[in-house]
């Protein structure tokens, strides 16, 4: 992404909604190491005074483009931002993440068929799916299956790829920017937890803290998989 | 006698946008396949690739509008105020006014002048929603120049504002050469020193024909004119309050949470005056000719005079 942690408001970046914005904590975490801003307020998250918010607060924390959480209303405003570059012929472009529970809401199709209408390839839409939301699994739930046909018949130009593979996602984003005439949808297949031996697949975690000790196993499972990856 | 001039100020709207998208190339119209009754159609027709119709889908429209005002643009997102306030109020909530963003959301067909429609597409609790939101400026226009006036305002200020139109056709009165739109000020219309009427919208000019009658029964009202309610002229309120010692407010809308609530709450903290609020008393509209319905609910001269009338005994 054209970005630059220096000029974080600089006009021709390109855009990031997380429109399921209840992932800040990881998002906060990116950007701070990305040097948005310091990696010591991370620890202020969710505190009163803080400038780090429960979800996106795109007025005081630098990098963040649009104020997001409230499920189903990110992806409109990445379309409003693709459809002002298409109207002033920025060549920015946008992305927004969502989760697969999100797509439950209405809102994320209304978003989808004018996207679409109006062609906007500067626009990828990305959906986290774990196959889990707050009340348990999406498929007992409420099942948005199948999720790529249903970007394929709002007219999206759809990729599948397997969410914690960094060489696809990287071929997605190429395949996304090679795309035109219609916006992108990549359904990226996750493992919620991913890495962390207790939380993997498990609903409980959508919005825990670990205590202490948690704490302790989940970073040395991360760090295995850290070299892992290092390895490959 | 010369006909009085009316115009609806939802035309008012379509006018004013068309002229504004001439001066400013930022400006950007959004519509939600109602361009022909809103009237930013008159925009779409002077400027076709800078309106933009999301179709039946007002709470995506918010959004959009949200994400254009991030890049610089100042888009004026417009539907039924029903829609536009109730349906999105989420949307208008979280993705517009927590943000801060610069959207103008022109919400036409407001109140019960939408006639024959009937209940489901009057809103009489727009402004209760809008006032509700922090940030948010609240604008209900009497008349074809204030709401053209109102328009050039909303863009010129930066941040939220809720611009507030009716269907039908409303008769001009703020003609006058003196007559200045400034955005939280109230405009005083007529002077009186027995009782002060304090009305918005299309009500404005019932109340000046109200205060008309009450004249001829030796009642001095002192007419004033509240286009922005939020942010009140606060001090306007206090200022006539203290003078005639009694308070009427009249608006298009539920007596919940609008007008007369503001009013209410202005006076309550600060000195406590009797009010009578004259509203939409807490029911749903119904269908019928527009004229027909606000003398039914009581919102005509006729009615604003016989009540105040009472009120003054």
């Amino acid at each position: 992404m054209n970005i630059d942690p220096a000029d974080p408001k600089k006009p021709d970046r390109d855009r990031f909604v997380l429109s399921k914005g209840h992932t800040a904590p990881g998002y906060y975490s990116t950007l701070a190491n990305r040097g948005f801003f310091p990696v010591e307020d991370l620890k202020t998250l969710r505190h009163v005074g803080s400038y780090l918010q429960g979800h996106p607060d795109m007025k005081h924390i630098p990098g963040v483009d649009m104020s997001s959480g409230s499920l189903g209303q990110g992806i409109s405003a990445a379309v409003g931002m693709a459809i002002s570059a298409k109207l002033s012929g920025d060549d920015y472009r946008v992305y927004t993440l969502l989760g697969d529970g999100e797509i439950q809401e209405g809102q994320v199709w209304e978003a989808s068929m004018l996207a679409a209408h109006r062609k906007l390839d500067n626009l990828v839409v990305i959906v986290d799916n774990n196959n889990l939301q707050i009340d348990g699994a999406i498929t007992d739930v409420n099942s948005p299956y199948p999720i790529d046909k249903k970007f394929e018949a709002f007219n999206f130009h759809v990729i599948n790829i397997d969410g914690h593979d960094f060489d696809a996602i990287d071929a997605a984003f190429k395949e996304a920017r090679e795309t035109k005439g219609q916006p992108t949808a990549i359904i990226a297949k996750t493992v919620k937890g991913k890495g962390v031996s207790f939380m993997e697949n498990q609903a409980s975690w959508h919005g825990a803290a670990p205590n202490d000790e948690q704490y302790a196993t989940a970073m040395a499972d991360l760090e295995k998989v850290g070299e892992a990856l290092c390895q490959k | 006698m010369s006909e009085v001039k009316k115009i609806a100020t939802r035309e008012s709207y379509g006018n004013a946008l068309a002229e504004l998208g001439k001066k400013h190339e930022d400006v950007v119209v959004l519509d939600a396949d109602l361009a022909a009754a809103t009237k930013t159609g008159v925009f779409k027709k002077a400027f076709p690739e800078r309106h933009i119709d999301c179709g039946i889908a007002e709470c995506n429209m918010m959004g959009v509008a949200a994400g254009i005002a991030t890049t610089g643009k100042v888009p004026f997102a417009s539907s039924f105020a029903m829609f536009a306030a109730g349906r999105a109020f989420e949307q208008v909530r979280n993705s517009i006014g927590y943000p801060k963003l610069n959207v103008k959301i022109g919400a036409t067909h407001a109140g019960i002048s939408v006639g024959e429609d009937g209940a489901t597409h009057q809103c009489n609790e727009d402004i209760a929603l809008m006032r509700s939101i922090p940030g948010m400026v609240v604008i209900n226009p009497s008349d074809d120049i204030e709401a053209k006036a109102a328009v050039e305002a909303a863009y010129e200020h930066v941040g939220p504002v809720y611009l507030r139109f009716g269907r039908l056709a409303v008769p001009v009165i703020n003609d006058n050469p003196d007559y200045k739109f400034e955005l939280g000020k109230a405009v005083t219309l007529r002077e009186g020193t027995d009782v002060t009427i304090i009305a918005s919208g299309l009500p404005v000019s019932e109340s000046l024909a109200a205060a008309e009658k009450l004249a001829a029964d030796g009642i001095s009202a002192e007419v004033i004119n509240i286009h922005t309610i939020k942010p009140l002229d606060e001090e306007a309120v206090l200022k006539s309050a203290a003078k005639t010692g009694k308070v009427v407010t009249v608006e298009e809308h539920s007596v919940i949470g609008g007008l007369g609530s503001a009013v209410c709450d202005v006076l309550a903290q600060n000195a406590p005056t009797k009010v009578l609020k004259i509203g939409v008393n807490d029911v749903f509209g119904e269908s019928g000719p527009a004229v027909q319905l606000i003398k039914k609910y009581g919102l005509d001269a006729d009615s604003i005079y016989e009540k105040v009338k009472e009120f003054c005994k």
